[in-house]
């Protein structure tokens, strides 16, 4: 769109966006370099630099003997923990936010903007405000310290940006496809089998992208109802910086550092597009 | 406003039937959404009486009043943290508006990479505050980050120790804070710099303007809404931020980098003074509301100008 720029000036933009985007990766080039050093070679220099023969040990190590919290398996139980909570929690949120976002746009009931309006309310009521209610009823319905309580508090709270967003993507298809299937017969299922989940893969991606990141990035509810090996891998992470304050194991904690981000970083560069759609989509409420 | 039902245009089952036979669907449109809308209400209205109530290990009933909103906001832990949050709201927020807006305009040029560009600056979005706050607690931790690396390239006077700097603490919060989100910034602001009217930039070169120019006068006056939901949004993250100090500077030195959600936090589940931390939390949502109700109400006004116009 701006014509006629002269040279020094876009080697100039390019200088400039490609240092910032070097300063972006440095974080991450750091910790991938430091999971293949060893806690000498760190300690006598700096977490920054480069291996002089490659551990792969430490991913070993990190994955399956590593000790947090008096137990020494590594963080794999923790990342099967986080992939227990995530994946139910992501299908059943996803699944029930179609369902719903259809019936709010689409089928339409009496009072679906009332309920669909409180729904996203909860984009914007902090978790702060739902920590003791939560902590009460997993107590009441046994569900304390178990994964399954995490599953239904990320379902439940995941509603509010699944609808949200299936919703806003449904109300573009015409009201008259609807009303034309109504008045062939079709009923309220037979009418999102057949009009509605056609059009919504694109939908559903981001749906499942966002609520995939965010409940495996989840950390406060992690760290709150449950406790040892029943933790998710942010809580296990914290838990052990914590266990290794006093003697540090930065090559270790850098390939568990990696470890835990991959799954989230590879949903990114799969389906970068559809991340960023997400984003953008949650922003403009 | 809903529609005629077809099943009673049909006719033919008798009512009761009809209604057990559309049960199903009335379940399931109805449940997900209940819960979801009756969790809110009732969670937030319940934190909401609990901070009005003498509760310390487990809820009672029982009213004291504005009591546990005033001792809370006598605490240090408080003050300080609500000190925080002004210096780590606005520093953060402009930061990152300030970056995500450059490399918005930098990546507006047409540039080669553009893509690859634009992943490099969102991935941070990808990971979470806890991998954030774990590697730049690292970064930054002078005796084995980026000051050990100077001090051993030979300078060793070198001194960037602000993460157990108590003054300077805060601002390693916002460091790692604007990596983390200002590609999300440069995104929305990226998206309307590409929809800014053609017209209107051609018009603006007919008259000889510069880039510079073309850029401070016709463009980024047309981004200004889209800087209010940029702001409002980050402001949102700010208030509600704890991961990220857990995991960059666990609230220390001290309580140097106390932030509210991390009093809450500290009230409720640390020192077992349940009202106390819902009054700390309500205190938070009032926070939210003071930035996020007048947002509303400037979009309410906007979307009845753009449907009057």
């Amino acid at each position: 769109m701006r014509e006629g720029t002269f040279a020094p000036g876009r080697i100039l933009v390019y200088l400039v966006v490609w240092l910032i985007a070097a300063a972006y990766l440095v974080p991450f080039a750091v910790v991938v370099l430091n999971s293949l050093r060893t806690a000498e070679e760190i300690a006598q220099t700096s977490m920054i630099g480069w291996p002089k023969q490659l551990a792969w040990n430490n991913y070993a190590t990190a994955w399956a003997d590593f000790c947090v919290a008096q137990t020494c398996a590594g963080i794999r139980p923790y990342m099967l923990n986080s992939a227990l909570v995530t994946i139910p929690a992501t299908v059943v949120s996803t699944l029930l936010g179609s369902i719903a976002g259809y019936a709010v746009s689409l089928w339409r009931f009496r009072g679906d903007r009332w309920i669909y309006g409180i729904v996203t309310l909860g984009i914007f009521l902090p978790q702060q405000m739902r920590l003791l209610p939560w902590t009460i009823v997993l107590r009441d319905i046994g569900l304390t310290n178990t994964l399954t309580g995490l599953v239904l508090i990320h379902t439940i709270q995941g509603l509010s940006f699944t609808v949200l967003f299936c919703r806003n993507y449904y109300i573009a298809i015409p009201q008259e496809l609807i009303r034309a299937a109504r008045i062939d017969g079709a009923g309220f299922y037979r009418i999102f089998w057949r009009i509605v989940l056609p059009l919504s893969p694109p939908i559903l991606i981001v749906t499942v992208i966002w609520q995939f990141t965010h409940i495996w990035n989840e950390f406060l509810y992690g760290v709150t109802f449950t406790t040892g090996q029943q933790q998710p891998v942010t809580a296990a992470l914290i838990a052990l910086s914590a266990a290794v304050a006093d003697i540090p194991q930065h090559g270790v904690q850098s390939a568990a550092v990696i470890i835990a981000a991959l799954p989230t970083l590879l949903v990114y560069l799969l389906g970068g597009k559809y991340f960023v759609r997400g984003l953008t989509a949650g922003a403009v409420k | 406003m809903s529609e005629a039902v077809p099943a009673a245009a049909r006719g033919s089952p008798p009512a009761a039937l009809d209604l057990l036979r559309r049960l199903p669907e009335f379940l399931t449109i109805w449940v997900p959404l209940l819960l979801s809308a009756g969790h809110l209400v009732s969670f937030a209205l319940w934190t909401i009486w609990v901070s009005f109530t003498p509760s310390t290990l487990v809820p009672v009933s029982g009213w004291t009043g504005m009591r546990n909103y005033t001792a809370v906001m006598a605490t240090r832990n408080w003050q300080i943290a609500f000190d925080n949050l002004l210096v780590f709201g606005c520093g953060f927020v402009l930061l990152s508006l300030l970056t995500g807006l450059l490399l918005a305009i930098l990546l507006d040029q047409r540039i080669r990479g553009e893509n690859v560009l634009r992943s490099i600056f969102l991935y941070p979005m990808a990971v979470s505050f806890v991998v954030t706050g774990t590697v730049w607690s690292w970064l930054l931790n002078p005796g084995i980050g980026i000051q050990k690396l100077v001090n051993g390239l030979g300078w060793t006077s070198f001194r960037f120790d602000w993460l157990i700097d108590r003054d300077m603490a805060i601002w390693t919060v916002v460091i790692a804070a604007v990596w983390q989100s200002s590609g999300f910034a440069m995104a929305l602001f990226l998206a309307g710099l590409r929809s800014v009217d053609a017209d209107l930039i051609k018009a603006a070169q007919i008259d000889g303007a510069g880039p510079i120019r073309m850029y401070r006068r016709v463009i980024l006056p047309t981004l200004w809404p889209i800087t209010v939901t940029v702001v409002v949004i980050q402001l949102q993250f700010a208030i509600t931020t704890f991961d990220l100090v857990r995991a960059l500077t666990g609230g220390g030195p001290g309580i140097a980098t106390q932030l509210p959600a991390l009093v809450v936090y500290d009230f409720m589940f640390q020192r077992g003074l349940l009202a106390r931390g819902a009054a700390a939390a309500v205190l938070m949502l009032l926070i939210l509301l003071a930035v996020l109700l007048p947002y509303a109400a400037w979009r309410y006004v906007q979307h009845r100008q753009a449907a009057h116009a």
